[in-house]
């Protein structure tokens, strides 16, 4: 069962640490319990938005996936703001 | 209840003020213990001039403050050349003229650390940097400021090689090592770059 969402972020093609800054500034646009979804082609980005998770109070990671289109990994990260 | 039980329950009035004694010193320990607490802080001394290590700095910042961090960067020495826009050579010593020709008048011309050949290094960086989509360190300041990075030139290194404010980004702040202290004790990291 994939997880739902309530908005798109494409930060495909963005490096370090442009994924994250971008969802930062994506998430506060969301309302309280709503998911933001960003897609990434930065490996890296796996463990940046774990680590953000981590510290920052105001977001939840629900769910991660990697997904393979055209040849390349896309890192998809669902992030739930929660307050 | 039995008259056993509740005598055992009864506390005297002296033992009770002991009590309350301890508990307001408990209270004020743990007050002062909570205002030495870090916060959610990030302090940064830029002290290098080098394009490589002003991008790590930058990358830091701007990560730190995505995450929800409070981040100060403090420019000192080499790095205030990031924060140049402008040479000027008028109303300076001579040392200071010749300090102000050798070094470079905006983040755009800062050298590399290792194999800068004459800026060729640097130029060849920011070309590999622009292939992999990575942004440009003018990019990352300006996301800095966007995200809230407070930036404060050190005024002791800014007065001795005569840097004016006119030759300065606006926006800084100006301060020295006790204001740089003040956020850095307050930080959970502090790295000098």
């Amino acid at each position: 069962m994939s997880q739902g969402f309530d908005s798109v972020l494409d930060a495909r093609g963005l490096n370090c640490p442009m994924p994250l800054v971008n969802a930062r500034k994506e998430i506060g646009k969301l309302d309280l319990g709503q998911v933001l979804k960003v897609i990434s082609t930065d490996r890296g980005s796996v463990a940046d938005f774990q680590g953000w998770a981590k510290i920052a109070k105001n977001v939840e990671l629900v769910g991660q996936e990697t997904e393979s289109a055209d040849g390349a990994n896309l890192y998809v990260h669902y992030v739930k703001r929660t307050a | 209840m039995d008259a056993g039980t509740e005598s055992k329950l009864a506390i005297d009035p002296s033992r009770l003020q002991v009590l309350e004694e301890r508990l307001r010193d408990l209270e004020k320990r743990l007050a002062m213990v909570e205002g030495q607490a870090a916060e959610d802080r990030v302090a940064l001394i830029v002290f290098s001039g080098d394009l490589d290590r002003v991008l790590a700095a930058f990358i830091i910042a701007t990560g730190a403050a995505a995450m929800g961090q409070q981040v100060s960067m403090f420019f000192t020495f080499w790095g205030l050349s990031v924060l140049k826009k402008d040479k000027q050579l008028s109303g300076k010593s001579l040392f200071q003229r010749m300090m102000t020709l050798m070094t470079p008048g905006s983040s755009e011309s800062l050298p590399v650390s290792k194999m800068n050949y004459f800026g060729a290094g640097a130029k060849m960086l920011r070309v590999m940097m622009a292939q992999k989509n990575v942004s440009s360190l003018e990019e990352m300041i300006s996301l800095a400021r966007e995200l809230g990075v407070r930036m404060t030139a050190c005024e002791m290194s800014r007065d001795v090689m005569g840097i004016k404010d006119s030759e300065l980004v606006a926006g800084l702040e100006s301060g020295g090592v006790a204001s740089f202290l003040a956020d850095a004790l307050k930080s959970r990291t502090s790295l000098f770059i």
